[in-house]
């Protein structure tokens, strides 16, 4: 009996074997796990910041997944999206809990990549040869500003509104072709049901499937340099016979169970918000947005979500329409550069000098600052100061080549520090 | 993978890893499952569903004997025909010639389970969807019309398939529907007022 | 308790202001608790008695309250259902459209949000805020919304008050009227207290209509994290398993 069922269970398990050589002589399955999970090799000395990349990616499926059930109730039309919302919200079964997952799971979004992308600048990521996964990194924020802004008309309460037009006028800033620009976006001449259809349609396929091919080439450029880690050393110096890097750990099952704790703990973070502060205080839905679009008055404060208020904040500080545009679209611009204005010998902060770190320490001092600033109403004081931040914001890079030359770093070890 | 060395060293772990690993695993899923539910329950009638489903009255004071009226219910046509007493007394008649003629499948309220397939013999209630495919069946209460033969008793005649029902509804033998056509819940709420949507139990 | 710790988070943040008061700063605070099912009923009553009459509730279904608020849907015909049929009906005003904006000047707002909008702080305070102004239309008028075009329905409650206010002169020689008290002209039928009671009442209903789902979003979001809690447990023992191969 025990027998037989041993034999069964050796025959399913050939037959299971027989599908998978199939499979694999038709496609590269076990290649590409080898490759992407059980012989990537990453550092074994990630920390705490490591989790944010993975965390990035269960934001974009819990955003995708949510987003395509809430598709199936929100009508596109200015008629109707108020109150489909609304209809979401009271009368389809947990359309309440999804909704709030899907509007939470925005801002928790920027948080996560904002955490990924100062991990990024502590420990040097981005510096040779990381440069691209930089840049597509930045290609992925720049689209996931266009989803979330696209995504805010959605709603068509008052900010909704009046965050895009305000958005969108900006494009009117431009010499000679801003205003028919604007129009263009619009498709009309004002924000209007035309304007949200197509936002509708950006939001809920083109603009998702850039974002989907980003993180794709993201990843893969990642993994043909592989990670760098919170020493910034480079593990494939040293390898053992095998040719696996001495201080790398396979991605799975190391990488995979430590992340399933910081999946955890986000999970834990997450359901706490959207269980009992799905508002946030006005900070992730705002309260003059449960107020249906009135293109005839304009609320008394208008900001935009608190994501996008470091750059709001710039736009302010300038005196000129057309300069504020220039210089608030160079505070993203002069990210990219970011690769080519490091010019220190070592990677990571750890190693770096005390220039540095403060430089790095008065820029997120700045960025919070401009935050903060960019969601209260422009008073002269708080112009004055967004405009010191902004200083401080864009000489943090553009002085970078200077200081990061001047400063005196560290040694840096042959190996990666782990106290396992 | 893991140093060979080290997990053959280790064996004594192996057994927890194991354990942990199934136990991570069983718990991860019934959350998953947890975190399904109110994405399958989404996908249910919503409220307004719900609403625009709910009973309609429907006045049947005004309907001729041998005449049918339709009214929607859950955005299917709903007949309501006053049967005549020669209409009633063909019921028996035909019964040799239908498939169920008692009524056995489920396809009515239990208190339609009869000879009439209504809550009383001379107001006949049912739902306007043939059996075959889903068209609506055309009432034709006349005896042999020209177009469908000497044969026709009088019933319900589907143009898409050629299927045939009698005025309770019943399907004929030999015919492309199976099913006798399906009752609706339903109830009386005085001689002249129907209710449709709610069974005699809820009253 | 984790709502504690969430404020207190907060108030390292920027929080942004609600929807601001009119000139005079006139705020109070609700503090109403929308757990009390007693006080819901009686604001579900209070609202469909004075506030029915021009303000729907369009996204609202009547057997929706019924189910949340613990009303048998075979009291409703008699105690809130007046102006639908069926208890599945959203709850609507009697009153077309085209009458109210001929009489107020403007169509009285559908009220099902203006808790979220607006917030609770701003309802309480606004039916607290009328006093008598002859020079108004309807002879009242409000602190919270200055020039309110909505008549004082609860005055026969309240019983009539009147603003005093204060012309002063600052520093720069700017000056000011700055309110200072109401005082109570006649009385109402009910006493202060039973009147404050009574909006309080009708401020939880309206609470609870911007977001009916808050009822059960809390007890649900306990259950959630305490799972969480256990799965994090394990994960974290079954990462420490894994990395004891790691030296």
């Amino acid at each position: 009996m025990a027998n037989g069922q041993t034999d069964t269970l050796g025959r399913i398990g050939e037959r299971v074997s027989a599908l998978g050589d199939w499979v694999n002589a038709r496609f590269p399955a076990d290649k590409m796990w080898k490759e992407h999970a059980s012989e990537y090799y990453a550092p074994k000395n990630f920390n705490f910041w490591y989790y944010f990349g993975v965390l990035s990616l269960v934001v974009l499926v819990l955003q995708i997944v949510t987003g395509i059930v809430l598709a199936m109730n929100y009508k596109p039309s200015a008629a109707e999206a108020f109150a489909s919302v609304e209809y979401i919200m009271r009368d389809v079964p947990w359309g309440w809990l999804i909704r709030y997952m899907h509007a939470a799971g925005a801002s928790f979004f920027f948080i996560v990549v904002y955490l990924h992308m100062f991990r990024g600048l502590m420990y040097g990521s981005y510096r040779k040869p990381r440069e691209l996964i930089w840049i597509i990194g930045m290609l992925i924020y720049v689209a996931l500003m266009a989803e979330a802004f696209m995504g805010y008309l959605l709603p068509w309460g008052q900010m909704s509104y009046w965050g895009a037009q305000v958005i969108v006028s900006l494009f009117g800033a431009i010499p000679f072709i801003g205003e028919g620009l604007s129009e263009w976006i619009r498709g009309d001449y004002f924000i209007s049901d035309i304007t949200l259809n197509r936002f509708f349609s950006f939001h809920v396929i083109a603009v998702p499937l850039v974002l989907l091919g980003l993180v794709a080439m993201h990843i893969l450029a990642l993994h043909e340099v592989g990670s760098n880690n919170p020493d910034g050393v480079d593990i494939k110096k040293h390898k053992d016979a095998n040719g696996k890097p001495l201080d790398g750990i396979a991605f799975h099952p190391y990488y995979t169970v430590k992340d399933l704790v910081g999946i955890a703990g986000f999970a834990i973070i997450f359901s706490a918000v959207v269980f009992f502060a799905p508002e946030f205080f006005g900070l992730f839905l705002e309260h003059a947005n449960f107020e249906p679009a009135d293109p005839l008055k304009t609320p008394e404060h208008i900001a935009p979500v608190w994501y996008f208020t470091p750059f709001y904040a710039i736009l302010r500080a300038v005196p000129d329409k057309l300069a504020g545009v220039v210089i608030m679209g160079l505070a993203i611009v002069v990210m990219f550069l970011l690769p080519w204005l490091d010019r220190s010998p070592v990677r990571s902060i750890r190693y770096k000098g005390w220039i540095f770190k403060t430089a790095l320490a008065i820029f997120v001092i700045s960025f919070i600052a401009l935050g903060y600033l960019g969601l209260q109403p422009a008073t002269t004081l708080f112009v004055w100061l967004a405009r010191l931040f902004s200083l401080l914001y864009f000489a943090f890079f553009l002085l970078m080549p200077f200081y990061s030359k001047w400063d005196t770093p560290k040694p840096v070890p042959d190996r990666v520090t782990h106290h396992g | 993978m893991a140093d060979e060395s080290v997990i053959d060293d280790e064996k004594a772990d192996e057994g927890r890893r194991h354990f942990l690993a199934l136990a991570t695993g069983v718990v991860g899923a019934v959350g998953v499952a947890a975190v399904a539910t109110p994405f399958v329950s989404y996908f249910r009638p919503s409220a307004r569903a719900k609403a625009l489903g709910a009973a309609v009255e429907v006045d049947i004071s005004k309907l001729e004997p041998g005449a049918m009226i339709s009214v929607e219910w859950r955005g299917k046509p709903i007949f309501i025909v006053n049967r005549t007493e020669e209409a009633i007394e063909q019921l028996q008649a035909v019964e040799d010639q239908l498939a169920d003629p008692e009524s056995e499948k489920e396809q009515q309220p239990d208190f339609a389970a009869n000879r009439y397939r209504s809550l009383r013999p001379g107001v006949f209630v049912a739902i306007g969807s043939c059996t075959h495919l889903g068209c609506a069946p055309k009432y034709r209460p006349e005896v042999a019309p020209a177009d469908l033969g000497p044969d026709w008793a009088g019933g319900f005649f589907c143009p898409c398939h050629g299927s045939k029902f009698d005025l309770a509804g019943r399907v004929y033998a030999g015919v492309p529907a199976n099913l006798n056509l399906a009752v609706p819940p339903y109830r009386f709420l005085s001689d002249t007022t129907l209710i449709i949507g709610e069974n005699t139990e809820a009253a | 308790m984790a709502k504690r710790i969430l404020i207190a988070a907060l108030l390292l943040m920027p929080v942004q202001v609600m929807a601001a008061a009119g000139g005079s700063g006139f705020m109070l605070h609700a503090g109403n608790d929308v757990g009390n099912k007693a006080s819901l009923q009686r604001g579900a009553r209070n609202y469909v008695n004075y506030c029915l009459g021009c303000h729907s509730l369009q996204y609202v279904r009547y057997n929706q309250v019924a189910k949340d608020l613990g009303i048998a849907e075979s009291d409703l015909e008699d105690t809130l259902m007046w102006t639908a049929e069926k208890p599945q009906e959203v709850i609507e005003i009697a009153m077309p459209d085209g009458d109210a904006a001929r009489w107020f000047g403007r169509t009285p707002p559908d009220l099902s949000l203006t808790s979220r909008s607006r917030g609770t702080d701003w309802i309480y305070s606004y039916l607290k805020a009328f006093y008598v102004d002859p020079t108004t239309m309807f002879g009242y008028n409000n602190l919270v919304l200055e020039n309110a075009a909505m008549p004082h329905v609860l005055w026969s409650l309240e019983g009539d008050k009147a603003a005093i206010f204060e012309d002063t002169v600052d520093q720069d020689g700017v000056s000011h009227t700055e309110f200072k008290g109401f005082e109570q002209l006649t009385e109402g039928k009910l006493s202060e207290a039973e009147y404050d009671e009574f909006v309080i009442d009708l401020v939880n209903f309206l609470d609870y209509v911007g977001e009916p789902v808050q009822l059960q979003r809390q007890s649900l979001g306990i259950k959630v994290i305490a799972y969480l809690l256990v799965f994090l447990l394990l994960a974290m023992a079954l990462k420490k398993e894994f990395w004891k191969d790691v030296d």
